[in-house]
This record gives C-alpha cells, structure tokens and sequence, in this order.
C-alpha cells in the first residue's frame, strides 16, 4: 500500500518561505476556488495557508540554533481527524494515504480540527469548509506535466531542496532512505496519530580542514618566497 | 478551546429537556395521585421547545448548516454523527409521549413510548458527551467525568424546570421533584468539582520538545507563520484575560449550584433560571479549559 508524504529536513531549511507562497499560488488557484485572505494589505492580515514556516530559537543566548520549522499536514497513517467527522467529508484516500478533505460534503463544524494535535487544518472564512493540505494531488498526477514536475508545489519550490516527497511504504524509495540514514522522525509520537510525514534532524556540520590546505601547500607562490607567505610559520617538511 | 455560543446553548437547552423528560416519566411512573393528562402533554410541549430551540442554536455553529443533513452519515465513527441522530430520535419520542398522554391511549401505550424516551434521553447524554471525551488530545475532556458530568448537570437542570412547572401544574409533585433535583445537583457539584480539580492539576502530555521533535530544554518561539494571526489563533484559544477566568469559576459555582441548592425547595422557577445560566458559565468554562496541544505552535508572533 503506498503512503504518499513529505520528509523536511531541518538541517537544510532556511526559512525563506518559498514552499508557503508557491503552495499558496498552487491552491489558491485550483478548481476548489481561492484561499481567503482577509484585509490583505490592512493591519492585521489573514488567511489560509495549508502550510506555514515557523521558527523557534534553541538554547541560551550565545549559544543558540535558530531551527526554521515547516508544519503542514502530517498525513497520518491513523488521522484522529477522520473517524470523527459527521458526514464523511474528511477522508484518507486508500489508494495512495492522503488525507483530502470533500469541500462539497463539508459542514464546517470545526471537530476534525479539534481531533488534529497539529494544527494543520485551517477553516476557510469564505468558503465555509474546512481546508487543509493535499500533497498537491490535484498536480502530482497530471500526466500532462513532465515527470519530474508532478511533485507537490513545495516541494518544488524549496531552493535549497529541503522537502523530499515520495512513497513512505516503499523502502528503497528515497523518502524511506532518508528517513532511515538520517534519523527521521515523527511529531508528537505521543499522540498515536503515526504521521507519514517526518522530519530529518539538525546535524553538526564539520569540515575536515587538514593544515596543509590551511597554508595552501600547493601555490606555488610558497615555493618562490613570495613576500605575503614570509610572515607564515614553514608548516611542512616537503616544503 | 474557543467556547461556542451556540454549542453552549444546545448542550445546556437539550441537557435540561432531557432531564425534563426523565423527571416526567417518574412522575408518572411513582406519583402516589393520578396525574391529570395536560401534565405530561404541558411538559413534553416544554420538552420540545427547549430541544427545539437547542436543534436551532446548533445551526449556527456550521460554516453550510443547509448541508446538517449530511451529518447522519458516518453514525459507525462519529460521535457528532450519532448525536445528530439522537437529537431528532429523543424528540420524536417526547412528541410522542405527549400525544400518547393527549389521546389518553392508556398506560402501557404511554409507559412503553416513556420507556423509549427515556433510553433516548440518556443515550443522547452519552452522545452529546462523547463528542468532547472521543477528542484524545484534549486530555481535560478525554476522561469518563466528562459523561458522568453532562448527564448529571442535564438531569439536575431538568428535574429543577420539572420542579418549576409542577408549582404550577401539580403542585403535590413539587417537592417531590425539588428534593431529587437538590439532589442531583449535590451529586454533580461533587462531580464537576473533581473534574476542575483533575483539569487543574494535569501535566500535558505534550510538550514543545515532541512538537517539534527537538530534545533541547530551553526552545522559544519567535516566529508562527504569520503576524495578523490565523485560524489556529482564533478557535483553539478563549481571548479572556486570567481575571476573567478567575471570576467565572466561582460565578458558574454559585450559580449552578450553590443559588439552586438553596433555591430549590422554596422558589424552584428563581433557582432554574440562576442554574441556567450558570450552566451556560459552566459550559463556557467547559471549553476554556481545554489546551489544545496545537496551541504549543502559537506561542510568539515576530
């Protein structure tokens, strides 16, 4: 069974936004209608994103790590959202995981949102239902997009390719790789929601710096005494 | 949580006519007199307007309430669904109770279709209830006291508006009827009690750390998203300040409870409407004091 998701990896977002505008562009101008935006150039500004970039400060100043944090729809592989919906609007999709949620059957009584410890799903103010992300579906399968274009709008728009997206189930899939090599994991594993969304953690990044490349034992300037090196310890017995 | 007007007054509406219903159909069953016909066609009229005013409030909660209808499917998961079934099945039976007593169709007809309202009654208590206790994250709601304290504040309200009517219908009931409500509502100030001293004291089960999957104890947020806020910032918080929330506990307490127990026996119409609207406090309160986990994401704008 395929389980359709999103892996971020934390490591590598830098928290430009791109993902929630070109998310924004994609779902706003779907045949499901527009994503309100209230007082769009006013004072306080609102509307619905179905993904939202956040950011949260690690430790004690001076010893701090900025983490940007991208939170959209886990897809879990048990949505709390689901079962408790009255009139079957919000559903997973057996096929491929993802959870959609049926703009036409959906009442707007808010308890799918209640149910999610996310808070991944936004009620739309105009349109009276509620919305969430949907991996993109209605691009992810269009055949008359290339190949490599049929990947949900996030995914496409991270700059420093942060968002992989693939087939969580399938274990040589790159998605699963990740997840695997890169210590992946889920939110809130408390919550016995079992996202199919996972993040990648912070890694140290270290450069291995030998002193030779320090000292650039291989200009030629060095082997001529040019004047800038003259300051510079002798650093290698083949010089 | 963000409290619901209409939801408050469905839940307390519904919760008093059901506990009307069962008040009535002991009056029948127990009353030492005979008791005139136009007593349980009068009470099951009063039944149907608060559930009917109930039913309409909750209209007003949904974003395509033309679309309700639709709410009656998926009764084999959801506990709204379910709610939205017995909501119409309990009032049905209270029509019918009252018609039944109306046509004078005699006691076994009656005693069967009070029987059938009565198991509707507490089956939509348990409905209603469940709604709030199936939600797992909300660890204020997802407990038992959650149904023990629907069906009780519902039954103590609706055995004080029976009180109150039979002052002016049967006034030999009256005190019969006053006693039990005085009763249930000693009962459920014990309960409602425990239940805001077990949401007063739980740990979240939650924390930053596994919202976001980092194990570090100090993270702070500086930035949700967004600065003019968002769906997320609307309905999972109540907007009152903390003197706010300091004043309405004690004000539902006395008003549900504490007005009603003194009340009860000499001016029952007084001490329903004072346990009203301490039930709406109640309710309100019910919903402010569950934290949604979510709300760990929405912690500082920048």
């Amino acid at each position: 069974m395929t389980q359709l998701a999103l892996v971020i990896d934390l490591n590598v977002c830098v928290g430009c936004h791109a993902c929630v505008t070109n998310c924004k562009q994609w779902n706003t101008s779907g045949a499901a209608g527009s994503l309100v935006d209230e007082n769009p150039y006013g004072l306080n500004p609102t509307g619905t994103f179905f993904n939202r970039v956040q950011t949260f400060e690690v430790g004690t100043f001076p010893n701090t790590e900025t983490v940007h944090f991208p939170k959209s729809c886990l897809h879990c592989e048990d949505p709390p959202c689901v079962p408790v919906c009255p009139t079957g609007a919000s559903y997973k999709r057996k096929e491929d995981g993802i959870v959609l949620v049926d703009y036409d059957k959906c009442i707007g009584c808010l308890y799918c949102s209640w149910a999610c410890p996310y808070g991944v799903r936004e009620f739309d103010e105009e349109r009276k239902v509620m919305t969430k992300c949907t991996l993109c579906v209605d691009r992810i399968y269009d055949e008359s997009l290339p190949e490599e274009r049929r990947q949900p709008s996030c995914v496409l728009a991270c700059p420093p390719g942060a968002r992989l997206f693939g087939d969580v189930h399938d274990p040589e899939s790159e998605v699963s790789t990740a997840i695997r090599e890169r210590g992946g994991y889920a939110l809130m594993p408390e919550a016995g929601t079992n996202p199919s969304n996972h993040y990648l953690p912070r890694r140290k990044t270290t450069i291995a710096v030998h002193e030779d490349q320090l000292y650039r034992a291989s200009n030629p300037h060095k082997i001529d005494g040019a004047p800038f090196d003259q300051n510079m310890p002798s650093i290698t017995e083949e010089l | 949580m963000r409290p619901n007007f209409s939801v408050l007054f469905l839940t307390t509406l519904i919760g008093a006519a059901q506990g009307l219903f069962i008040a009535l159909f002991a009056c029948e069953l127990l009353s030492p007199t005979a008791l005139e016909a136009n007593f349980f066609v009068g009470g099951s009229v009063i039944i149907l307007l608060f559930s009917g005013l109930g039913l309409l409030a909750s209209f007003f909660h949904l974003g395509h309430p033309e679309r309700a209808w639709r709410a009656m499917m998926m009764w084999r998961t959801s506990w709204l669904s379910r709610e939205v079934i017995a909501l119409p099945a309990f009032m049905g039976a209270a029509f019918a109770y009252g018609v039944a007593h109306h046509l004078e169709m005699g006691s076994n007809i009656t005693i069967a279709v009070g029987v059938v309202g009565v198991v509707m009654s507490i089956t939509l208590f348990v409905c209603t209830a469940m709604i709030y206790a199936a939600v797992k994250v909300l660890k204020e709601w997802a407990h038992p006291l959650t149904i023990v304290n629907f069906t009780l504040l519902g039954s103590a309200s609706g055995f004080t508006l029976a009180a109150a009517y039979a002052n002016f219908m049967a006034p030999e009931l009256t005190m019969n009827l006053a006693q039990v409500a005085f009763f249930l509502t000693a009962v459920s100030l014990v309960t409602r009690g425990s239940s805001l001293l077990r949401n007063a004291n739980l740990t979240p089960v939650s924390t930053l750390q596994s919202a976001i999957g980092i194990k570090h104890p100090r993270i702070v947020q500086k930035s949700q998203g967004s600065m003019g806020g968002s769906y997320n910032t609307r309905e999972y918080f109540h907007g009152k300040s903390a003197e706010f929330i300091k004043t309405i506990v004690p004000s539902f307490l006395v008003l549900s409870f504490i007005a009603p127990l003194l009340l009860v026996m000499s001016v029952p119409v007084l001490a329903f409407i004072l346990q009203y609207v301490g039930l709406l406090a109640e309710r309100w309160y019910f919903f402010a004091e569950a934290k949604h986990p979510q709300n760990m994401y929405y912690q500082g704008v920048a």
